[in-house]
C-alpha cells in the first residue's frame, strides 16, 4: 500500500510538472466553455420563463452544467496523453519497472482530477461574475468542484482504459466523438428534466454527467442535499469502478503485444 | 583418504545461479494475434558478467524475445529464468533484476534528464536519500552533467540514448537489457555509445543482453552471441568459435591475364579447398589462411605467373550467417523474405 502510494505521487508529480510546462494548455481549455456560457446565457435567456424551470435565471442554471459538461470533455481526452506516451516507448518503460500498475492508473486519474477541479473553479467565477448566485452559501463551490473532480476523474479512467485497449488515436477519437455529444445532451445540462422527452429523463437517469449536473444545480441552489451526497456517492463508486476496470487493460495489453 | 561427493537437491533458482547463469531461457514460443509468428522455440544461456548478442534481421524475433524478458508480454510456451526468478511466474521479483532500454527511447520530452532519472530512480525503489547522489553520478558517466537540467526535447539522438543507457543503470541491475541500441544513430555516436558498452563491462561488470541486426556491431561488442532467424536460435557461440565453424580462409590473388590455368595450377595444392576463377582474380578457400599463402604464391612464381596483389580474408560473421541460415545477412530483412518466396514457390 505504501509503495502504491508512493509510486502514485511520483508519478503525478511527473504529470503536474508537464502541465505546469504548458499552462497554456488550461487556458485553452477554458476558452470553449467561457464561450458557452456568455453566449448561451445571452441566447437561451428567455427559456427560464418557461413553466418547469425552477432557476431564476439562465445564466444560474448553466453555470453548474456547463462546470461539469467541461470536467466532462476535458476528462474524456485525457487518454491522448497516455497514447503519446505509448508512442513514445514511455508505457513500456514503466512497466519494466516493479511499479503497482494501479498506480500507473491513479496517478493519470487523480492528474484529471486536479486539473479539472481548477478549470471547475475558475468557470465556476466566470459565471459568478456573469450573474450566477448561490443562495445557498459558499458551500455549493467546494462541493460543486468535488463533483466535477469525481465525474472528472471516473471519465478519465475510461479515456486511458479506452486508449489502453484501442493503441490508435484515430479509434479512440472517434469513440469519444460518438459518445462525448449524446453523453451531454442525454443530461440536463442545457433543459430543466421536467422538459425532457420521457426516453431521454429514463436513459439520463444512467447517466453519470446527469447525476453530476443535477447534485451540482442542487448545491448551486443551495436545496437538497440529500440527494447532493446521494449522486456525490454514486460519483465515487463510478470512479473506484472506472479505476479498477481501466487498471485491469495494463493485463489486456500484455496479453495482446 | 576418500572424496566425498554430496549431491544436494535445490531449487531451480539456485541451480542457475551455480551454473553462472544469469538469463536461461528455454523454447520461448508465440505468435501474436494477427497470426505472426515471432517465435519458435527460442533457446539460449546468457553467463553473468558477459555481452551477449542476438543477432538476426528486423522480424527475425529479437524484440519480441527481449520484450517476454522484460515481462512486457507474455510467451505462449516455453520458460526464462533471470538471475533465478522465472519471467511468467515471478515478474515482480523479477523487475527488480534488470535494466531495459527500449528500442523506443521511452524518455519523458517534458521532463529535463535529471528529472527523468530521478523518477526512474524513485520507481525503481532506489531509497531517496541515495537518488540525488546516484543521478548526479550517473550524469557523470554518461557525460550528460552539463544538459542535465535540460527539457530531453532539445537533446539529440546520441544524448537521449545516452540518457536511456543511464536510465536502464539507475538503480545498479545485475542484467542490462539494450534492444537495438544504436539502431538510427550515425556512426560516429554509435562508436561513442560502443566505448560506453565496453566500459560498461569493465566498470560494472553486469550481464548485457543486446540485439543487433549489425553484424559487426554483434562482432566487435559481444562476448557470445546466438544468431536468431525465423523465430529460432539456429547457432550459438563466441563470435571466433562461430567463425571458425566456417572451414578456411579465404585468398584473393589478382592476376594479369587468363585466370583459368592459374586456377587449374593450384587445385592440386594441400590444404586447397576450393579455387573459384572470378574475372581478373582468382579466390582459393583455403583451411590455413598464414600457411597457404607463401606456398601458392611460390608455385605462381615458379610458373612465371605476375601477382599483382594478394588478400587473405578471414571468414566474417556474414559468412557465418550464411553457412546457419542458408541466405545472406540483410539488415532490412529482405533476404529473408526471398528466401521464403524461393520456399514458397518449392
Amino acid at each position: 500500500m505504501i509503495t502504491f502510494l508512493a509510486d502514485t505521487f511520483h508519478l503525478l508529480q511527473r504529470h503536474i510538472r508537464t502541465t505546469l510546462r504548458i499552462p497554456i494548455w488550461i487556458a485553452v481549455t477554458l476558452i470553449q466553455p467561457i464561450i458557452w456560457l456568455t453566449l448561451f446565457g445571452q441566447l437561451f435567456r428567455r427559456v427560464v420563463e418557461l413553466p418547469g424551470f425552477e432557476a431564476s435565471s439562465y445564466i444560474q442554471f448553466l453555470t453548474p452544467g456547463v462546470v461539469i459538461m467541461t470536467a466532462f470533455f476535458g476528462a474524456a481526452w485525457s487518454g491522448m496523453g497516455l497514447l503519446e506516451d505509448l508512442n513514445e516507448g514511455v508505457i513500456d518503460r514503466l512497466l519494466a519497472t516493479p511499479i503497482h500498475r494501479g498506480a500507473l492508473m491513479a496517478a493519470r486519474v487523480l492528474h484529471a482530477a486536479l486539473t479539472v477541479s481548477i478549470q471547475a473553479g475558475i468557470i465556476l467565477l466566470f459565471g459568478l461574475v456573469l450573474g450566477a448566485r448561490l443562495p445557498g452559501g459558499l458551500l455549493a463551490l467546494p462541493v460543486i468542484v468535488l463533483l466535477a473532480a469525481l465525474l472528472g476523474a471516473g471519465f478519465s479512467a475510461i479515456s486511458n482504459g479506452l486508449a489502453l485497449l484501442t493503441r490508435r488515436e484515430e479509434t479512440l477519437i472517434a469513440v469519444i466523438n460518438f459518445f462525448g455529444m449524446p453523453l451531454t445532451f442525454l443530461s440536463s445540462a442545457f433543459i430543466a428534466a421536467e422538459l425532457m422527452p420521457g426516453w431521454i429523463r429514463f436513459i439520463a437517469q444512467g447517466n453519470p454527467v446527469n447525476w453530476a449536473i443535477i447534485a451540482a444545480r442542487d448545491a448551486m441552489q443551495g436545496q437538497a442535499w440529500a440527494e447532493v451526497w446521494l449522486y456525490t456517492a454514486l460519483l465515487a463508486l463510478f470512479v473506484l469502478v472506472a479505476s479498477s476496470l481501466a487498471t485491469y487493460t495494463f493485463q489486456i495489453y500484455r496479453r495482446a503485444i | 583418504m576418500s572424496i566425498n561427493v554430496k549431491i544436494q537437491p535445490v531449487e531451480t533458482g539456485q541451480t542457475i545461479e551455480e551454473a553462472g547463469l544469469a538469463i536461461s531461457v528455454k523454447g520461448l514460443s508465440k505468435t501474436y494475434r494477427n497470426g505472426v509468428q515471432a517465435l519458435a522455440g527460442v533457446s539460449f544461456n546468457v553467463r553473468r558478467g558477459e555481452i551477449f548478442g542476438l543477432l538476426g534481421p528486423n522480424g527475425a524475433g529479437k524484440s519480441t524475445t527481449v520484450r517476454i524478458l522484460a515481462t512486457l508480454t507474455q510467451p505462449d510456451s516455453g520458460q526464462a529464468v533471470i538471475a533465478g526468478h522465472d519471467v511468467s511466474r515471478e515478474p515482480d521479483q523479477v523487475r527488480q533484476q534488470f535494466g531495459y532500454v527500449a528500442q523506443t527511447s521511452g524518455v519523458d520530452k517534458y521532463g529535463t534528464g535529471r528529472e527523468n532519472l530521478t523518477l526512474q530512480a524513485q520507481l525503481q525503489r532506489v531509497p531517496a536519500r541515495q537518488i540525488p547522489d546516484r543521478v548526479a553520478e550517473l550524469l557523470v558517466w554518461v557525460g550528460l552533467t552539463e544538459a542535465a537540467d535540460r527539457l530531453v526535447n532539445t537533446y539529440s539522438g546520441g544524448m537521449k540514448r545516452r540518457l536511456d543507457l543511464a536510465m536502464g543503470l539507475v538503480h545498479e541491475p545485475g542484467v542490462l537489457f539494450l534492444d537495438e541500441p544504436t539502431t538510427g544513430l550515425d556512426p560516429e555516436t554509435r562508436a561513442a555509445l560502443w566505448q560506453d558498452l565496453a566500459r560498461l563491462r569493465q566498470e560494472r561488470h553486469l550481464t548485457v543482453l543486446l540485439t543487433t541486426h549489425y553484424l559487426e556491431e554483434a562482432d566487435h561488442l559481444c562476448d557470445r552471441l546466438a544468431i536468431i532467424d525465423h523465430g529460432q536460435v539456429v547457432v550459438e557461440g563466441t563470435p571466433n568459435e562461430l567463425k571458425a565453424q566456417i572451414q578456411g580462409d579465404t585468398v584473393m590473388l589478382e592476376i594479369n591475364g587468363s585466370t583459368e590455368p592459374v586456377a587449374a595450377l593450384l587445385r592440386p595444392f594441400a590444404g586447397v579447398l576450393e579455387v573459384i576463377p572470378n574475372g581478373t582474380a582468382v579466390l582459393a578457400r583455403v583451411t590455413q589462411g598464414a600457411t597457404a599463402v607463401p606456398v601458392l604464391l611460390k608455385a605462381l612464381e615458379q610458373a612465371g605467373i605476375k601477382v599483382q596483389a594478394v588478400t587473405l580474408s578471414r571468414p566474417s560473421l556474414d559468412d557465418v550467417y550464411l553457412h546457419h541460415t542458408g541466405h545472406h545477412f540483410a539488415a532490412n530483412g529482405t533476404a529473408a523474405l526471398e528466401s521464403n518466396m524461393t520456399d514458397n514457390k518449392a
